[in-house]
């Protein structure tokens, strides 16, 4: 199992949830399995043909998974996933 | 340095602490008072950016917003007081800055950053501190500075949750980097719809003020190239490897040729959509005198539970927007639905939404809650 960080704008969709745990061999298989037990999440992770959506970051441990292999980026049990979307609030 | 530069009496004094600091002493000193730091937005993250760094002996800061001072602002926007509301924000947070330290030169940009004006302003600045609050404005930012090489020193936040970093250092992450596109509007709640801890902002802006000073002294070691995370809620730091896109040659940007019309970029329209189309606007007055002579409608209250709590209208059904698509069913499609939210924008798009949804009889409430409170019922809090 590998622990997803679910960021503040997204964990509406995950009941409240800022931590969820699900297994899989790589980052599509778990997020796969995310979005399953969470399908809100989906149009907030993927675009309409099914690739994450750009301006979502998903980290493994402190490594950008762009720089990694993207969604076929290897998962070990223990692994920390963090999705860091866009904010930009400053409050003016 | 030019040898000219030296510090007063007084200065020396002020500055004692710092003097007496190996990492500053005279020489850093001297590298502050000779800095010049543009300071975009005096709000949640501005007002201790200012605070802080007119304290820390900056030379020179450049203040960029065009706001006027709220009474919802003051809960984190500690460089205005209460005597403040209605003025504006720009004088505020100087009057504030030059109290702490009269030695500061202060130049106020009372404008919008725009296209056209971005260059001319950040141009006259070593570092730019991004305080805003928008996407198009954080794509512009990091943008100017990208073409005109300065640093810029980022912070962001929202509810429990902030983000710091350094973008566009000559061989560093720009902030296009880590987010190539905005979002689509709408997907990603503001600060006003998704509040904000107060004192979030002073720790973020604490954090990007820390590495602005670090980058006038060249001392320690910078967050440029690395993402920090904070979470008050749970007391957690964080921090993820950001890493320059590699298509980008030293000194360059290969996304970056110029400024772009930022409101496009991020899907806004050109010119600001009114909260709705104008058909089927009710003011609060129409929408009371409905509640009154007994008309047959359904009021859909589309704000959050909390902010229900707060304030509401007595024939209010309540029903956030983000929970509209999966109850539809409960409302009958052939039933005439006035929507509101706090200030119109949020049930405007439940308008949309419901219109989308085959919904003909729909209208939304100009203003909100808001404007019921100053036009109705003076008696519901206005928050």
């Amino acid at each position: 199992m590998a622990k997803i960080l679910i960021p503040t704008p997204l964990r509406q969709f995950t009941g409240g949830a800022d931590a969820v745990e699900f297994g899989g061999a790589n980052v599509a298989e778990v997020l796969g399995a995310l979005v399953a037990a969470h399908p809100e999440l989906k149009k907030n992770l993927y675009n309409e043909e099914g690739k994450l959506r750009s301006f979502v970051n998903i980290y493994v441990n402190d490594e950008d998974i762009r720089y990694l292999s993207k969604d076929s980026t290897a998962v070990a049990a223990g692994d920390t996933i963090s999705i860091i979307p866009s904010i930009a609030g400053g409050c003016l | 340095m030019p040898v000219s530069v030296t510090l007063s009496n007084e200065e020396i004094a002020r500055y004692s602490r710092h003097l007496i600091l190996p990492e500053v002493g005279m020489e850093g000193q001297l590298k502050l008072k000779q800095a010049k730091v543009l300071l975009v937005g005096t709000g949640g993250l501005g007002a201790p950016l200012g605070l802080y760094l007119a304290a820390a002996g900056i030379g020179k800061i450049g203040l960029v917003d065009f706001d006027v001072v709220d009474a919802s602002n003051l809960q984190r926007q500690v460089i205005h007081g209460t005597k403040d509301i209605g003025r504006k924000k720009i004088d505020s947070a100087a009057e504030t800055m030059l109290d702490i330290n009269p030695n500061l030169e202060i130049v106020k940009h009372e404008v919008p950053l725009t296209s056209e004006n971005a260059v001319e302003i950040v141009k006259q600045y070593d570092i730019v501190a991004d305080g805003t609050d928008n996407f198009p404005t954080r794509y512009l930012v990091n943008d100017a500075c990208v073409l005109l090489g300065k640093p810029n020193v980022y912070g962001s936040i929202f509810r429990f949750e902030g983000q710091s970093s350094i973008f566009a250092t000559e061989d560093g992450p720009c902030y296009r980097c880590l987010y190539p596109e905005p979002p689509p509007p709408g997907l990603v709640p503001s600060c006003a719809e998704g509040g904000v801890l107060g004192i979030l902002p002073g720790v973020v802006g604490l954090i990007q003020a820390t590495e602005v000073v670090k980058l006038i002294l060249g001392k320690g070691t910078t967050l440029n190239g690395r993402l920090m995370l904070y979470d008050a809620l749970n007391m957690k730091f964080r921090e993820l490897k950001l890493r320059r896109n590699p298509e980008c040659p030293s000194g360059k940007c290969s996304v970056v040729k110029g400024l772009i019309d930022y409101q496009q970029f991020c899907g806004i329209p050109a010119t600001p959509a009114e909260p709705v189309a104008a058909t089927g606007d009710l003011e609060p007055a129409q929408v009371k005198h409905m509640i009154d002579s007994g008309e047959d409608f359904m009021l859909v209250d589309v704000r959050e539970p909390h902010e229900y709590q707060i304030a509401s209208i007595p024939k209010a059904t309540l029903i956030p927007l983000g929970q509209l698509p999966n109850r539809l069913s409960e409302l009958p499609r052939e039933a005439r639905i006035v929507c509101h939210c706090k200030s119109g924008v949020r049930s405007g798009k439940a308008v949309d939404l419901l219109k989308q949804n085959g919904y003909t009889r729909v209208s939304n409430m100009k203003g909100g809650i808001l404007a019921w409170s100053d036009k109705v019922d003076p008696s519901v809090a206005k928050y």
